[in-house]
């Protein structure tokens, strides 16, 4: 059994909008390099618990912690760490894929020539090179997930957080994004999915979420696609 | 990949003021409202006075209260992008301090202010000022500008980072913003109208540019404790 302090960790978290309880109670612990997978149907809390451990919604109550830093109150040195892919790919339209990044790359402290190639390496990875000076406005829904792969983990983080990461990707999108944002990439990653059998390949933990409440808190391997799916019955 | 360290606030403030200007470039919205507003309104001025030429304390009204609505668009549109395409959220992904974001827009603002005085004012003096100012007048006119237009864009900057979290943006911005530039506009009317009187300008007295400057001061302080609280959940 692993002595060292978990990648991510919660205890009785809960995240309220007004009365309503987004997160009532989650409480997990997942190990560095390991991914945790979260079901639940839409309104279940998902995206909110992603937020919360991004450290765009403070808690209402209990603890949540990223690399052993309380949310709460070491946010600065939670955000330097982690990856965050929400629904929204927080890019600006009037700008080109390659403005977009290296505005991004500049508030995570990389500028000047390494940025340059870092930039240009992730827009090559994810087939974006030859689009690469055209402004955003003219991309498909699937070439801006891709660039908001390559925005979400362009500072290396040791964190990712996955909304539906592969929503709106064809077959070779998803292929090119998985060495980024995939098992391979041997990060730390919490992902949200609908895709009960596909999730569970994904994750090694697996956390059902419904209405806020934890339902469902297993290995991945422990448990079936059928368990999953009455998380939306 | 080494991880690189947080940028400074003011690297992060740069880039954060150049992405503002470079979107403005590309899809100029903000000025042109302001310009287009501010020479309609001397326009109308012009005609609804039934004067060919003001002076004095009624010029200094009339450049004021046209450059402070004006304003107010440049206000109410500081955070939209940043609302619509999740820029906001973007930014506080990032390990910068959050008052970057407070000097960035601010000093936006300050560029939008200039470059729209630099249309407006000119376009004031043809259509409907009076006396000729000398090139001593137009150096402590610009004095008077330099001081309302900083509070205008710290004030204003605060008034939007509000403004852009409500539903109701526009009504927030006009009912927040109008009765803190008060003071900004009376003060800059005043300093502003011996130097535009009939008859040849009248020296700048000390008094109103002093108020203008405690202003500056006052809310800079005041805008540089509260930001972070107004831009986190």
């Amino acid at each position: 059994m692993s002595t060292e302090a978990p990648a991510i960790a919660a205890d009785g978290l809960v995240r309220r909008y007004g009365e309503r309880a987004a997160l009532d109670g989650v409480t997990l612990k997942l190990e560095a390099g390991r991914t945790l997978v979260v079901f639940g149907p839409n309104g279940a809390g998902k995206s909110t618990l992603l937020r919360v451990l991004a450290t765009l919604l403070r808690p209402t109550a209990g603890t949540a912690s990223v690399l052993g830093h309380d949310v709460r109150r070491e946010g600065w040195a939670v955000r330097g760490r982690i990856g965050f892919l929400g629904h929204a790919p927080l890019l600006y339209g009037d700008l080109s894929a390659r403005e977009n990044l290296a505005y991004h790359a500049r508030l995570h402290g990389l500028h000047g020539a390494a940025a340059a190639e870092r930039v240009g390496q992730l827009l090559a990875a994810v087939g974006l090179e030859r689009r690469a000076d055209d402004r955003v406005h003219a991309y498909s829904r699937g070439m801006v997930q891709r660039l908001a792969v390559c925005r979400a983990v362009l500072h290396d983080p040791d964190v990712l957080l996955l909304d539906e990461p592969r929503a709106n990707l064809d077959p070779r999108a998803a292929e090119q994004v998985e060495p980024l944002i995939g098992r391979s990439s041997g990060r730390t990653r919490v992902v949200t999915s609908h895709d009960p059998a596909g999730g569970l390949a994904e994750g090694d933990l697996a956390l059902g979420l419904r209405a806020g409440r934890q339902e469902l808190l297993a290995p991945a391997a422990s448990i079936t696609a059928e368990q999953v799916g009455e998380l939306y019955r | 990949m080494t991880p690189a360290p947080p940028p400074s606030t003011g690297a992060a403030a740069r880039a954060v003021l150049v992405k503002e200007l470079r979107l403005e470039r590309r899809a100029p919205q903000t000025l042109v409202a302001m310009a287009l507003f501010a020479a309609t309104s001397y326009v109308v001025f012009h005609f609804a006075l039934r004067r060919d030429t003001v002076a004095g304390d009624l010029a200094s009204g009339v450049l004021w209260v046209t450059l402070t609505l004006a304003a107010l668009l440049g206000i109410g549109r500081l955070f939209v992008a940043d609302r619509d395409e999740g820029g906001l959220e973007g930014f506080l992904l990032a390990p910068v301090d959050r008052t970057a974001l407070l000097f960035a827009k601010a000093g936006a603002l300050l560029a939008f202010l200039a470059a729209l005085e630099v249309v407006a004012v000119p376009l004031f003096a043809v259509l409907l000022l009076g006396p000729t100012p000398s090139a001593g007048t137009w150096l402590q006119l610009l004095a008077v500008f330099a001081l309302a237009d900083l509070g205008i864009a710290v004030v204003g900057t605060l008034v939007a980072a509000i403004a852009v979290q409500t539903r109701a943006r526009d009504l927030i911005t006009t009912i927040l913003a109008l009765p803190l530039l008060l003071p900004v506009v009376i003060a800059a009317a005043r300093a502003s109208a011996p130097l535009l009187a009939a008859g040849g300008a009248h020296a700048l007295t000390g008094r109103w540019p002093a108020v203008l400057a405690l202003y500056d001061l006052v809310f800079g302080l005041l805008a540089y404790a509260l930001f972070d609280f107004l831009v986190e959940d």
